[in-house]
């Protein structure tokens, strides 16, 4: 459940995540992995917390944050849809029928509509490719995308 | 009493095969049904299978929706009755399946993954109770008799790596699986940790005992969400039977296992990024030497080895390192699962020896395309491998006989392109995804990769289209030539091999017209 934290709240969680992985070897992964399952992203206010418990400088933790496609600095929809765009998804058409979702969504790859209701991500390979195209609407998978499919996504997600 | 069998694979959960499996439960409430929910056996375009057990053997139906189930079990599926159209007969007498050699899938899609019984009666933890009887030395003699390489797609001798991380000195050493398969076209890690996913236990035990490791982590990327949990489960109940813990099987050895989850960074399958990420690091490329057999891991000796490398090596030292060797050709030896995806009829896994060719897998095994056009390319190793033309489909699948061809065979993943395919497009995207994951370590993959995509777009806008297609040859040598790892290194493979096959999709329009 994301919550829309006050920075308080978002010290005390993100502490307290730091507090259980901090034994592991190279802890930060888990850490930023858990703070994103908590909120829904990594907030800014996280960073310090996870800086000074791990004896490293703020700038170092945006670095971790930053080059990982995964961890976003503001909340997602609330519905998430992720289309592959890797080559066995392309070689059964998956360009035409994610713009043809896009348009129905009105939105760009990677934007989150107005309402805070959908984002659209690319994503490189779910592993499904010999039932290509795929997706993967709020955790769940799905192959062997076609435009009725993609109707379908649509419409769920926005009703 | 009927044994019913529908995977829990995720490719088969994605074709629905949880509903086909509660459909089942449902109508089968008071019956002496059991449901039990294995691994794939790679047939996808049969998926989602229900399997029976017979006196003859598994018969198979397939694919099944939900909406099939009452008439399947209306026409005697429960009893293995062959009447309903979706009938597939013997499930091991399906050609795409009868045509393998399963050596490293043999269970998968056969015992329960999470099933240590089922495991073991089928010939598991046989190789970790050799390799016991052995001193470390022999075993990584053994290693490297079967000829066994890197199946990540390096193609690095496993025996030799293994041998290195042995000799070294360290008071702490690692075993470190890359399960960070991004490859697209690529699932071969997927199944098996889905589906069997102790033979990666226990290839990683007896990595560990034989190099003197305690400690193994599994870097399994995040988008196998399912894979994570199979594995974590099977860990547990590992740890439970004392073949992971304080004294692996009483032997007295120590052995662990964590499973570390990824962030979405395709670069981070590249051993060294991935141990920098392991750390907690951005996952940026180190520079070799020193080798992560001799500074991995926390700077200790470690060894990084693919799913499919370590899978491979409990059969090794159940069957012995001549049996394995026996398969394959020249310098590539054993069993390599090769997976045909994309527009293809018969996409799956197919495990067999190396030596098959190109046309064989594509045209007999995999049946052309889905899409009833012909074949016009195919890529073969992921995005940073060669698009091979139909002029070539005699390479036969081996590492130096695509080397041969400029190609590479990389995780043996096999994407087919129908006549539709636009090769100018399909370079592009090379240069595109090459700049999105780029680390930005190295500056021919950091700025090449862009530069790359304006050129291929100043190529399709027809703008001087000679001129900027010199250019292109250009960036390519000096990104193959000059980056620090395989991703901006190898991605002038499909950019140079779409230019070399296909140059019709890279001269305007007009030219072409004008010429003729």
């Amino acid at each position: 459940m994301p919550l829309n934290g006050n920075i308080e709240e978002i010290t005390s969680l993100t502490s307290e995540i730091v507090d259980n992985f901090q034994s592991l070897e190279g802890p930060m992964l888990p850490i930023l992995n858990e703070v994103q399952k908590q909120f829904g992203y990594v907030p800014k206010d996280s960073l310090p917390v996870i800086a000074d418990k791990l004896n490293l400088s703020k700038a170092e933790v945006h670095g971790v944050v930053s080059f990982y496609h995964d961890y976003h600095d503001k909340p997602q929809g609330k519905n998430v849809i992720k289309i592959c765009r890797a080559e066995a998804c392309q070689s059964m058409g998956v360009n035409a029928m994610s713009e043809h979702l896009l348009q129905l969504l009105g939105l760009k790859w990677g934007q989150t509509s107005d309402d805070g209701n959908v984002t659209v991500e690319a994503t490189f390979c779910l592993g499904l490719c010999a039932c290509a195209p795929a997706a993967m609407v709020n955790g769940k998978l799905i192959a062997r995308l076609d435009t009725a499919k993609i109707d379908k996504i649509a419409k769920e997600v926005q009703s | 009493m009927s044994k019913i069998f529908v995977s829990q694979d995720s490719a088969a959960v994605a074709l629905g095969a949880d509903d086909v499996a509660n459909t089942l439960a449902a109508l089968t409430p008071n019956s002496d049904v059991t449901l039990v929910r294995n691994g794939s056996r790679g047939m996808f375009w049969l998926e989602p299978m229900v399997e029976v057990e017979t006196e003859n053997g598994r018969v198979a139906y397939g694919p099944v929706t939900e909406d099939d189930v009452p008439s399947l079990i209306e026409q005697g599926m429960l009893d293995g009755e062959q009447d309903h159209p979706l009938s597939l007969g013997l499930t091991e007498e399906i050609p795409f399946f009868k045509k393998q050699t399963r050596l490293v899938f043999q269970r998968c899609g056969i015992t329960d993954p999470l099933s240590l019984d089922d495991y073991k009666s089928n010939d598991g933890l046989k190789g970790l109770q050799n390799a016991l009887d052995l001193t470390p030395s022999e075993v990584v003699s053994q290693v490297t008799e079967s000829g066994l390489r890197g199946r990540g797609g390096a193609g690095f001798p496993t025996g030799i790596k293994w041998k290195t991380v042995m000799e070294a000195q360290g008071d702490q050493k690692y075993i470190v699986c890359n399960a960070d398969e991004g490859d697209s076209g690529t699932f071969a890690d997927r199944m098996i940790m889905e589906g069997d996913p102790f033979v990666l236990i226990e290839g990683m035990i007896i990595a560990g005992i034989s190099v003197g490791a305690t400690k193994g982590y599994i870097y399994l990327r995040s988008e196998y969400p399912d894979a994570g949990i199979i594995l974590n489960k099977a860990i547990a109940l590992a740890k439970a039977d004392n073949i992971l813990g304080l004294s692996v099987m009483g032997s007295g050895y120590p052995f662990d296992i964590e499973v570390r989850i990824g962030a979405g960074a395709y670069v981070c399958g590249e051993e060294t990024s991935l141990l920098e990420s392991l750390e907690g690091k951005r996952g940026i490329v180190r520079a070799k030497p020193p080798l992560p057999a001799h500074k991995g891991f926390m700077g200790k000796p470690t060894v990084v080895n693919n799913v499919i490398s370590l899978a491979s090596v409990p059969l090794i030292m159940d069957k012995g390192a001549k049996f394995y060797a026996e398969f394959g050709m020249g310098r590539s030896r054993g069993t390599m699962p090769i997976q045909i995806a994309g527009n293809v009829k018969h996409g799956g896994l197919f495990e067999a020896a190396f030596g098959l060719t190109l046309g064989e897998i594509i045209d007999d095994i995999g049946g052309g395309t889905s899409t009833g056009r012909p074949v016009r390319a195919v890529q073969v190793g992921g995005p940073l491998g060669a698009y091979f033309p139909r002029d070539l489909f005699d390479t036969e699948f081996d590492y130096e006989a695509f080397a041969a061809k400029d190609g590479l065979i990389g995780h043996a993943g096999i994407v087919v392109f129908d006549d539709t395919v636009d090769m100018l497009a399909q370079a592009r995207f090379a240069m595109e995804f090459c700049a999105i994951e780029s680390c930005g370590k190295c500056t021919p993959c950091r700025i090449g990769s862009t530069r790359g995509v304006e050129v291929a777009d100043n190529i399709r806008d027809g703008n001087n289209a000679e001129e900027q297609i010199e250019i292109l040859t250009d960036l390519c040598n000096t990104m193959k030539f000059g980056s620090l790892c395989a991703l901006g290194g190898f991605t002038p493979y499909p950019v140079t091999s779409a230019l070399t096959h296909f140059p019709e999709d890279f001269f305007p329009k007009q030219q072409i017209q004008a010429a003729e």
